[in-house]
């Protein structure tokens, strides 16, 4: 009879190899993601031309998911015709808050995009976490400088001295009012500075609007609360990403102005995500600042209603509106594979070259010549962008979206709710920010 | 029998003793062969998975960045330390599930018991019935967050229009938690109903005739023969419904979004945006260790507390 393994024996064994596993499995782990820049040097430098490797699949993430959509896909279909049998294109297409948290992961998974679209806030992120592989000579190969772009814009997509992105279009915050409660107060433009927009308030009210101006407590509300502040004459981070400085004054001022709204009955209180813009559209309210994106909802969505889109009226003192831009950004991901780079850096180039296709689908074209082309220049969002020094933008610092949702959100959240005074919230905010930014400084070792 | 006999001797299998014809059908590794399919799977989804978690949970651990520091119990003590940003976000998300758990509990065992007890008298279209209670529950949860999120909005919800309030149920506390507790009740009420109907029917009629021929009153026989009789049930019921009450994720985060001011952001929602969205797993497993040692405290209070009764 053989020898029987113990009980001992057997547990030994097997915690053992649990053990073994436990430990390959953190092995693993710890590997993910490091390293994976390198081969991407392997890939030729890219001068434009044709595409000489062999047949490549791309995956291209992004977040078009509402009006703008149909009109990336046309823009899609026509590069995988041209380049039909060399370079095939997958469209993904997800919420931009489900990309965001999804695309890292699935890159270090090898399952997720080669090439993408991402916000300029989010590039110093994912380039400070490896996820996306520099462009640099594309950007030669466009022949794109900076004198072509809002300065804004163009800086967000240098990380560490490389370019990370190539700028597609920007978008910003815009005023959206009702055509028919203006009519009876006998305006036929949304009123554009602080005294005359009270004053249409007020007017509004008394020709039977109960509440023309319903004042959000998430978003957008953040980016009514940055474009003020930027306004009155307000910073959102020192300049090395140490410090947030929305907590001053002029802090206090713009988010004194967005709790006025509602003390002076202009707005209902404590108003629930999203409502505000339910409500605007059923001809409820009046007023409703939203992304210019939304050009397209509510063509579709909400054909009954008239109205009209203004720039963000200047309540602070100097024009200023939050913006932001959506850039093409080559992966990490790819960057194992040249002939991926290379199909990428085609694809990137010929989508830019796009860029008045693409202002039909509601969206500023990010190059200043192309805002001239006299095809898009009269489409209402490009006229916003006549003056674009009002642009502003959020700073490209790594982390500065968790700073943004943790402290800044909360804080604003916290005064539209009545919960503390604009000065109290911010306040705290403040202090919760500038721990999170040194630990950010500490995590991204800059 | 055999069995017994084997654990009785001290050397096992070596034992000259023991039938030939069981040695052979019953080897010391036997039990653990029948165990492994089990085994295997316990351990590759359960034992590697947690202890890979705790490991983690020492950690730095950002999922994209190479460098995962060792941090040993810091982010605990970080989580405990209420001046910390994590910490305070830690607690508050706590708090909601507290909240939610203590008021959503109760109601969700009473009032499943009481419609289970209506539901087993005999009346015409008594499956209908039945039907209708348990159907919110086969709704998903984004439809009934989404559907109720329009529903309770206090400025443009159909809630308020019909019942002539003011009353702002998704951003003000506490009648977001009214709504939270109210919106689950309706939801998963069905569920606990179903299985409490079921406990229902296995108690023998037996036991309710001889209580009536005792004389005991309806209310007596409730207490005598029903609530004895529904005790494995109940302590299956009760054990459920604080684990998912304490898991609860959709309802706030489709119909509040954490507000007013991330009050409503229970313990789940918070772990899950700081481990998948600012991909913090080293917090976000600390979290859930922190989490999991709350719920096996409850679940063991509530197993000892229905133990005691059964012995007395």
């Amino acid at each position: 009879m053989t020898s029987p393994l113990s009980r001992r024996s057997f547990l030994t064994l097997s915690g053992a190899t649990g053990l073994t596993a436990a430990l390959a499995a953190c092995g693993g782990g710890t590997k993910i993601g490091s390293g994976s820049t390198a081969p991407a040097s392997a890939a030729p430098t890219f001068s434009g031309g044709e595409y000489s490797g062999p047949k490549v699949t791309l995956d291209y993430w992004n977040g078009f998911t509402g009006g703008d959509g149909p009109h990336m896909r046309t823009m899609l279909d026509s590069f995988n015709k041209e380049f039909s049998g060399r370079i095939e294109v997958r469209n993904v297409t997800r919420r931009w808050e489900d990309l965001y948290p999804a695309m890292p992961t699935a890159i270090s998974a090898g399952k997720g995009p080669d090439v993408a679209i991402i916000h300029n806030d989010w590039i110093g992120t994912f380039a400070a976490r490896q996820t996306l592989v520099p462009l640099d000579d594309v950007v030669g190969a466009l022949e794109l400088t900076e004198a072509d772009f809002i300065p804004a814009v163009w800086n967000a997509g240098v990380y560490s001295g490389k370019r990370y992105s190539v700028p597609l279009d920007v978008h910003s915050l815009a005023d959206y009012w009702n055509k028919k409660h203006l009519e009876k107060i006998d305006l036929t433009e949304a009123p554009a500075d602080k005294e005359s927009y009270e004053k249409a308030l007020a007017g509004l009210k008394d020709a039977g609007i109960a509440t023309p101006f319903w004042m959000p407590n998430k978003w957008p509300a953040h980016l009514m609360f940055m474009s003020l502040l930027w306004q009155y004459g307000g910073q959102l981070y020192s300049e090395d990403g140490a410090k947030a400085l929305w907590g001053s004054d002029q802090g206090a001022e713009a988010l004194g102005w967005m709790v006025e709204q509602i003390d002076k009955g202009y707005s209902p209180a404590k108003v629930a995500i999203d409502t505000q813009y339910a409500a605007f559209k059923n001809d409820k309210v009046s007023f409703t600042w939203d992304g210019i994106w939304q050009i397209n909802d509510l063509k579709t969505n909400a054909k009954s209603l008239e109205w009209g889109m203004s720039p963000v009226p200047n309540i602070g003192g100097t024009p200023a509106v939050w913006s932001a831009s959506h850039n093409f950004v080559l992966t990490s991901q790819a960057g194992k594979d040249p002939n991926k780079v290379q199909a990428a850096k085609f694809f990137i180039d010929y989508m830019s070259r796009q860029s008045v296709e693409w202002a039909k689908a509601g969206m500023i074209p990010a190059r200043n010549s192309a805002r001239q082309d006299p095809t898009v220049a009269d489409l209402p969002q490009v006229r916003m962008a006549e003056d674009v020094s009002i642009f502003h933008f959020l700073p490209a610092l790594p982390g500065v979206g968790d700073v943004q949702s943790k402290a800044l959100e909360l804080a604003v959240a916290k005064a539209v709710l009545k919960e503390a005074s604009p000065a109290d919230a911010l306040k705290e905010g403040v202090a919760t920010a500038d721990k999170l930014l040194a630990d950010n400084k500490r995590k991204y070792g800059q | 029998m055999s069995l017994l006999t084997r654990q009785k001797s001290p050397s096992g299998a070596a034992e000259p003793a023991a039938p030939a014809g069981a040695a052979r059908r019953m080897r010391r590794w036997t039990p653990y062969a029948f165990l492994a399919p089990y085994l295997t799977l316990f351990a590759v989804f359960m034992v590697l998975p947690i202890g890979f978690g705790f490991w983690t949970s020492l950690h730095e651990w950002d999922i994209n960045l190479p460098a995962k520091p060792f941090v040993g119990p810091e982010n605990y003590t970080d989580l405990f330390d209420p001046a910390s940003v994590d910490g305070g976000r830690f607690w508050t998300a706590m708090r909601a599930t507290a909240i939610f758990t203590l008021f959503s509990v109760p109601l969700l065992i009473v009032l499943p018991l009481l419609v289970a007890l209506l539901m087993n008298g005999r009346f015409r279209g008594r499956n209908l019935y039945r039907a209708v209670y348990f159907a919110p529950y086969v709704l998903g949860v984004a439809v009934v967050g989404f559907l109720w999120r329009f529903l309770l909005d206090g400025n443009i919800g159909l809630v308020n229009h019909y019942l002539g309030l003011d009353v702002q149920w998704t951003t003000d506390e506490p009648p977001v938690w009214i709504a939270l507790v109210g919106v689950t009740v309706w939801w998963t009420l069905g569920l606990n109903a179903v299985i409490f109907l079921a406990g229902l029917q296995d108690i023998p009629r037996e036991l309710h005739e001889a209580a009536m021929v005792d004389g005991a009153s309806a209310w007596r026989r409730f207490l005598a023969v029903t609530l004895p009789g529904l005790r494995p049930v109940t302590v299956f019921v009760v054990n459920a419904t604080i684990l998912a009450s304490a898991n609860m994720f959709g309802q706030s985060y489709l119909i509040t979004a954490g507000a007013p001011a991330d009050r409503t952001k229970t313990a789940i929602y918070l772990i899950a945006e700081t481990g998948l969205r600012h991909f913090d797993m080293g917090t976000a497993s600390a979290m859930s260790f922190i989490l999991a040692a709350f719920l096996m405290a409850a679940s063991a209070l509530v197993f000892g507390a229905f133990r005691d009764r059964s012995r007395r």
